[in-house]
């Protein structure tokens, strides 16, 4: 089954509504159980450590864009929220051009918010000019992410939300970080019944420049991609381990108690993306998925079958 | 020291936010042991390109190319920089 012919049948079964725009879709209460349960199952494999737990909104601040490099980087794949930016006496004007159609955002300007680029993001801003504890400080977050890039594949949702686990500490915290949440991301999925793939990979930066960062990003093997089917056309990344230097550290200036610029690592959880690998692996029928999967998920499919519309 | 190797200290020191002077490297010294990001490498191969009016073909969009100022020397020369 190819991506588009699985968005069909996700339409279908109306699993997923369509948004209007490629890449933007609804959710039923059926999938949303789904996701819960994902998130819950995910957050669980954190329990027993302290991290300060976060629910970040749709929205971060403009100049977080800036600040993270994500803008330079990913200026493709950025959403900014731009709002009407006159007074009273521009209204009329306004309305007219709304009648019009299309050149009424010419009468708005940007705001500064942005759509949240990624689940850590919004972090970092908090943590400017500070110096981290010894062991280093640790997030978990959830939160909705935004990608400009209209697609017809349900795996490459325009948003869509992260569950991640976030380190800021010293290079060896932060890479440990990475590497523990890595195997531990793997098993987690595993255990769903997933068919895996633990693979090097690098983020789509931009451009020529974006090129240099690519390689060097795999040269330096800093990002790890899980990998698991969710349509014929090509497994899809679940879930990332990042391990992102001191780049954060540096644009933040948050720093270790050596004095010296944190270095951070993350591991970002696709919940969306599970679900689908889920539905495309164990079919659109909850009640016919895997006993182990539906026992790991704590989900009821009578349950779901009941509230599902 | 050539003049092309002087300008290439020059973008390493306006541009590859090193804790040291570009004057005290050695042409072999490893530029991301002695503390060149991978951000600050692409700042450095766009300022090269606008001090030699060059494009860096996507052969040479390579992290060894951008590892030492021997190597960045190196790659100059096959875009006719500096070559005798």
């Amino acid at each position: 089954m190819t991506a588009e012919q699985f968005r069909d049948r996700l339409l279908a079964e109306e699993l997923l509504a369509d948004g209007a725009v490629p890449g933007i879709y609804h959710r039923s209460f059926a999938l949303e159980h789904i996701i819960q349960h994902l998130s819950a199952y995910i957050s669980a494999a954190g329990e027993g450590t302290a991290m300060r737990r976060l629910h970040l909104g749709p929205v971060q601040a403009r100049a977080t864009l800036e600040g993270s490099g994500y803008v330079t980087s990913f200026p493709n794949l950025v959403g900014v929220v731009t709002s009407f930016s006159g007074t009273e006496a521009d209204v009329p004007g306004f309305l007219d051009a709304v009648e019009a159609g299309g050149s009424w955002l010419d009468h708005t300007a940007p705001t500064d918010l942005a759509l949240c680029s990624a689940g850590c993001h919004p972090l970092y801003p908090m943590l400017a000019s500070s110096v981290v504890p010894t062991d280093g400080e640790l997030f978990e977050v959830e939160t909705w992410v935004f990608r400009h890039e209209p697609s017809v594949d349900p795996a490459r949702m325009q948003t869509f939300r992260q569950h991640e686990f976030v380190c800021v500490g010293s290079l060896d915290q932060a890479v440990a970080h990475r590497d523990r949440w890595l195997e531990r991301g793997r098993a987690l999925l595993a255990a769903l019944a997933l068919e895996l793939d633990v693979v090097p990979a690098n983020d789509p930066f931009f451009g020529r420049p974006g090129r240099l960062l690519a390689r060097s990003q795999l040269a330096k093997e800093l990002k790890f991609e899980l990998t698991a089917p969710i349509s014929s056309s090509n497994p899809g990344a679940v879930a990332s381990a990042n391990y992102h230097e001191d780049h954060f550290g540096v644009a933040y200036a948050i720093t270790t108690p050596d004095g010296a610029p944190a270095h951070t690592a993350c591991i970002g959880f696709g919940l969306e993306r599970i679900a689908l690998s889920l539905l495309y692996t164990h079919g659109t029928s909850v009640s016919a998925w895997p006993t182990e999967t539906l026992a790991a998920l704590s989900i009821d499919p009578a349950t779901l079958a009941e509230g599902s519309r | 020291m050539s003049d092309v190797a002087t300008t290439i200290r020059g973008v390493l020191d306006a541009h590859g936010r090193l804790p040291v002077s570009a004057a005290s490297l050695k042409e072999g010294d490893d530029l991301y042991q002695r503390g060149l990001s991978s951000h600050a490498s692409v700042n450095v191969m766009l300022a090269l390109e606008d001090a030699f009016d060059v494009e860096f073909p996507d052969s040479l969009l390579r992290r060894d190319t951008f590892r030492s100022v021997a190597s960045i020397l190196g790659a100059l020369e096959t875009l006719g920089v500096g070559a005798p």
